[in-house]
């Protein structure tokens, strides 16, 4: 169940200031994809725009096309719910629910949405979440606490559950683990390893080891100056973006000459 | 005075300064307040006058601010010193402050008790005259004007806190904002006014009725609603909203089910705050509510009275007895700040079952 994201051409745009110029890429179904660069180049813009959380934002909008398996995201009359249901997204900050506990937290997006389900399967529901986030075993004997009370890891760990108890083609990371200690980086990035035979995963990255470690192609982003829009600059194979690349700036942004 | 503080400094890590021991404040404290209390037995004594609590209070504090700053200065050095005197200052305010919110409660409570009986909560003033009566017509009055009132400004406040906060852009929501504001300040015998001349449109020259009390005291509690709800939204963090709609939610029930819930506790506490800044509200109760010595239960008909009407009208009107009228005067108050109280105690109880956990 995991689908294909095709971008082209795409310019984002924060009211008057366009943030991100000209971005197409093929993001191949049951990959990761990893987007790098340097800070404020628009790798969580473009990310965001993925499943038109960018719109969220007052004054934001895009330009361009996102087709999912063929379908244009920005088309008319295309309702936003519905591609967000379909493509779920973890935040750099983990963002459990205060007001829920843990069993509610993986359960958000069934009951936040109405939906009814039998307890059983909700149980069913909340385990294989669960199980899929790595997290079982740490929290099955507390589903009733309130999910702040984890620790950040598993915190973040639990949202991942929850966007995944959803069921999306598509997965969208915007750093999980930059507020993570490497124990729990290696945690998720174990699963990241393990939902790519589910799921379509873009993940974005500070981090050159984790890029190169879990993705299978990378997108390095770049911008000419402040105030300038960003722009995708090479898209390629992991592999050879971090050995042998074919535009200068991307070689020295990948061995620390610059950003 | 260095030779009694070395030994115990070389004892102790390096780290530590020169420490006032924790009963020399106190000590200060003492000593200011008698040299206060034996300057205005000077003064009571050389002018005749009565001995001064006052001036006992206002030299002792000035000294023992003098003082502890001083010696503070000298054995802690300058930061703990400037420490002293601001948390002196501090404490000071606090008790002023606190001087006449007692003085209240205690006047109120001494006077009122004269009249806390079951009589009291049991009867109303019909056909009373002199001593005797009760004020079950203006609790009833009072409780179901407020309830009201509530019913119509908490659902106008809440929404029009969620569409500022969550929909509001351009032009229309800065004239919802500024005309908030400008509600704020509306006196309230304006706001009674109005509600009579609106009710008088529909049932005549001298219209009296407890529902248009409630008009009334919703125009004074929809602004404060308004601001307190939009406080409170604006505290829940955009990570939430945002979690919410990357699942798949729609933006409704994201504000329904997750922003609302978050906020909740503040929210109940806004709401609370204004019916209490309501419920003893007199001038437009007066206008279009009226008085009356008569239960009456029905909020759409007739006059109904209501605690601080009450109380104004036994004070303002007493009859041959006056003391029986002041009495009861001061019940009628006294029970009036116990209602507010409940409600207080209420919202904490609520908030308390509604804040976000934190669990940790
Ligand atoms: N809400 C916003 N409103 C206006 N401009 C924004 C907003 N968010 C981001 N921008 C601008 O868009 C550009 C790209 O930002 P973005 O957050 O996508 O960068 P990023 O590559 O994710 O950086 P980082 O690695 O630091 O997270 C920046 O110039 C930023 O200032
Ligand atoms: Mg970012």
């Amino acid at each position: 169940m995991s689908k294909r994201i095709e971008i082209n051409d795409l310019d984002i745009y924060y009211g008057a200031f366009k943030a991100v110029e000209g971005v197409s890429i093929d993001i191949e179904p049951r990959a990761v994809t990893a987007f790098i660069g340097p800070s404020g180049c628009g790798k969580s813009t473009v990310l965001r725009s993925l499943n038109r959380m960018h719109e969220v934002i007052a004054g934001a909008y895009v330009d361009g096309e996102v087709l999912l398996d063929g379908a244009n995201l920005y088309g008319p009359g295309v309702d936003p719910v519905n591609v967000r249901r379909q493509i779920g997204m973890v935040f750099q900050r983990p963002n459990p629910f205060p007001t829920m506990t843990i069993r509610e937290n993986v359960l958000a997006g069934v009951l936040l949405n109405n939906r009814r389900m039998s307890r059983s399967d909700q149980d069913d529901l909340v385990e294989r979440s669960l199980r899929g986030a790595n997290l079982w075993n740490e929290v099955k004997d507390r589903l009733g606490v309130p999910g702040s009370g984890l620790s950040g890891g598993q915190q973040q760990r639990l949202c991942i559950a929850r966007a995944i108890a959803v069921s999306p083609d598509v997965l969208l990371m915007d750093e999980p683990c930059s507020a993570l200690d490497p124990i729990s980086t290696l945690a998720i990035e174990d699963l990241i390893e393990e939902l790519k035979t589910e799921y379509t995963i873009v993940i974005v990255t500070h981090n050159m080891q984790q890029a190169s470690r879990v993705s299978d192609k990378t997108a390095f982003f770049n911008i000419a100056g402040t105030g300038k829009p960003g722009k995708l600059i090479e898209f390629d194979e992991t592999a050879k973006i971090f050995s042998n690349p074919s535009v200068q700036s991307t070689e020295d942004y990948v061995s620390g000459r610059f950003g | 005075m260095t030779t009694t503080i070395a030994p115990s400094r070389t004892a102790q890590n390096p780290l530590t300064a020169g420490q006032l021991p924790p009963w020399a404040p106190w000590g200060l404290l003492g000593v200011s307040l008698l040299i206060g209390a034996a300057i205005a037995g000077l003064i009571a004594g050389a002018s005749g006058s009565d001995f001064s609590v006052v001036i006992v209070g206002l030299v002792g504090f000035v000294l023992y601010l003098v003082s502890v700053t001083v010696v503070s200065q000298l054995i802690e050095g300058g930061r703990k010193a400037a420490d002293r005197l601001v948390t002196g200052l501090v404490v000071g305010a606090f008790l002023l402050a606190l001087i006449p919110l007692i003085s209240l409660i205690v006047t109120v409570v001494v006077n009122g008790a004269a009249r806390f009986d079951l009589q009291f909560f049991t009867w109303t003033m019909r056909n009373i005259v002199g001593e005797g009566g009760g004020v079950l017509h203006a609790i009833v009055g009072t409780v179901l004007v407020t309830l009201w009132a509530a019913i119509i400004s908490v659902p106008v406040g809440i929404f029009t806190a969620i569409y500022l906060v969550e929909y509001g852009r351009g032009a229309l929501a800065k004239a919802i904002t500024f005309f908030v504001d400008v509600m704020t300040g509306i006196p309230s015998i304006v706001a009674g006014l109005f509600a009579y001349a609106l009710f008088a449109l529909f049932a005549g020259e001298g219209v009296r009725s407890g529902l248009g009390g409630a008009v009334a005291l919703s125009l004074l509690m929809i602004p404060t609603v308004v601001r307190s709800t939009e406080e409170m939204l604006k505290l829940v963090p955009n990570d939430l909203r945002e979690a919410s709609l990357a699942l798949g939610v729609p933006k409704w029930l994201t504000i329904a089910k997750v922003v609302l819930p978050t906020a909740l506790a503040g929210i109940v506490t806004g709401v609370t705050l204004a019916i209490a800044r309501v419920i003893g509200e007199t001038a437009p109760l007066l206008i279009i509510a009226g008085f009356t010595t008569n239960m009456n239960y029905n909020v759409f008909d007739g006059r109904m009275m209501t605690l601080p009407v009450f109380a104004y009208n036994q004070y303002i009107s007493p009859g041959v007895q006056e003391q029986a009228y002041f009495d009861r005067a001061w019940s009628a108050a006294l029970v009036l700040i116990l209602i507010v109280m409940i409600l207080n105690i209420g919202a904490r109880v609520i908030a308390h079952f509604f804040a976000p956990k934190s669990g940790r």
